[in-house]
């Protein structure tokens, strides 16, 4: 049972991250790692859409925000493992190759995918969240207390 | 009697080709992309996946560039769009505690952890016109500061940890969604943060103001405003878990209000809250005034009869899409109801004898 929690966790984590990929970058890294496998559509890519979810008071009851578009496909490769993808946005392409990414993490490619497509992913995201984080830390107010006039 | 009448498809035509023309304007002028529009106009962007309710920019800057900067027209067509969308889910409620805040201010509060972080804003901005924009000109890029700024934790949990003001408690009762049934009264509060998340921001601004000004006044402060990206999680059926799908950014206002107390409450501060989709600040502050104020009978308030305080006035009025459909239609050919008036009125000066009376004069 463990087993399977912390394969759930793991694919998690890398199918958020593909979600969160800018566009066309996981199919490029993708590309560049390794000649794309056959494979069989069980649902071909289509765009829909999400309603986001919220809170009152940030931590009350819960209430509808509004819509999302989103895309999701789901695939099989010839050696029968399923990938999916769910991924914000209308973007089929993106959306194929995070399904088929998803399919390969479950082979013998995982390894090498992980070090030619998730990490770089990751470190992207990581950077860009950090250079954003910096900007912001840039303008918190470092206040000084001035003499106070009261006597 | 209704009588059917044809013709002016050929001006229809025509006055769409004109249309399309005007769009583009002078053609010595380069065109806008839409790559331009989402990221030099990205408030109006914004705007209309807020009030389209839909969050996808690159299809709001399409229906703005459409729409030739009408942002309400922008936002017709978004809403439009959406209904043709298969809905896949739902997500789980977004955790606003984890944003990854671009901008954080508390107006109560000066030192709180995390800090007064000022973001992006054009506060303390002079207002005065950069010609500098009208060349064309590179921009230094923004300075950076090493700075981690740790736990953002929302403001209202200080004030909760004296139990100075009221808790918003953990529930899950499914919220009801205004795209799937019609708006009805009473409308609980799920279902009017939904109304008012999406409301016109024109309509939101006036009714908060109308509460500043003395209209149900609640004396708001603005606890914490706070602006960032949030990831969104859904549940994939398939799979059993939830995954993210992506990331959003939004607008969280958090109001802290006055309550004298009643007699079962002690005196302590309450809230009114405010999340939008994009970096829609004066939206997000309008909506936690309105949710505020419409919060009266479950705080046990007087209701003053203020247009603030009407959930029925301020649900029905608020969207403008509702609002323009019905306005606007008033200009389209009603040229059989009104021969019909035509005829009463003639009929009614007749029996008052106002045509002998004219007559009479000359």
């Amino acid at each position: 049972m463990k087993d399977g929690f912390d394969a759930n966790t793991a694919r998690k984590a890398w199918m958020s991250l593909l979600a969160r990929a800018p566009e066309g970058r996981a199919a490029a890294l993708l590309d560049t790692a390794m000649v794309r496998p056959a494979f069989t559509w069980l649902r071909a890519p289509e765009i829909g859409g999400t309603m986001v979810g919220a809170r009152a008071g940030a931590t009350g009851a819960p209430f509808n925000l509004g819509e999302m578009t989103l895309t999701r496909c789901t695939l099989t490769l010839e050696t029968g493992e399923i990938g999916h993808a769910y991924i914000q946005g209308r973007r089929k392409a993106d959306a194929a190759a995070a399904a088929l990414i998803d399919a390969l993490m479950q082979t013998d490619a995982a390894e090498m995918l992980r070090a030619a497509v998730l990490d770089p992913l990751q470190d992207e995201q990581t950077r860009a969240k950090a250079a954003r984080a910096a900007k912001a830390a840039a303008t918190k107010v470092d206040f000084f207390t001035m003499v106070r006039g009261e006597d | 009697m209704y009588v059917a009448v044809k013709g002016g498809e050929q001006a229809i035509e025509n006055a769409h080709a004109w249309l399309a023309e005007e769009r583009r304007g002078d053609t010595e002028i380069a065109e806008l992309s839409i790559a331009q529009i989402r990221e030099q106009l990205s408030l109006a962007v914004n705007r209309v996946m807020a009030e389209g309710s839909l969050y996808d920019p690159d299809l709001a800057a399409l229906a703005i560039k459409q729409a030739r900067g009408d942002l309400i027209e922008a936002i017709f067509l978004i809403r439009a769009y959406r209904t043709t969308l298969p809905r896949f889910g739902a997500s789980e409620p977004v955790d606003t505690g984890e944003m990854a805040c671009d901008r954080r201010i508390s107006a109560t509060f000066k030192d709180l952890p995390g800090g007064q972080v000022l973001g992006p804003t054009f506060d303390y901005t002079h207002r005065l016109l950069d010609f500098k924009l009208a060349a064309d000109g590179e921009v230094p890029e923004a300075p950076m500061r090493d700075a981690d700024l740790g736990d953002v934790p929302h403001v209202t949990e200080f004030l909760n940890r004296e139990g100075l003001i009221e808790e918003a408690p953990y529930d899950d009762t499914p919220p009801p969604d205004l795209t799937r049934e019609p708006l009805e009264m009473p409308a609980e509060r799920a279902l009017r943060l939904q109304a008012l998340t999406r409301a016109d921001e024109g309509f939101t601004l006036g009714l908060a103001y109308s509460t500043q000004r003395g209209y149900a006044r609640n004396h708001a402060f603005v606890g914490e405003l706070r602006i960032g990206a949030v990831p969104v999680e859904m549940e994939i059926p398939e799979l059993g878990f939830a995954i993210e799908i992506g990331e959003i950014t939004l607008t969280e206002c958090e109001t802290v209000n006055q309550f004298k107390g009643s007699k079962t409450e002690p005196a302590q501060f309450t809230r009114g809250y405010g999340l939008v989709f994009g970096q829609t600040e004066r939206k997000a502050i309008s909506m936690a005034l309105v949710d505020r104020a419409l919060r009266w009978e479950e705080l046990g308030e007087d209701n003053v009869g203020a247009p603030a305080q009407d959930a029925e006035f301020v649900l029905y009025h608020a969207d403008n899409i509702q609002a323009t459909g019905f306005l606007e239609h008033i200009k389209l050919p009603h040229y059989v109801d009104f021969q019909s008036e035509l005829e009463l009125v003639r009929k009614l000066r007749r029996e008052a004898g106002v045509d002998q009376v004219q007559e009479a004069a000359e």
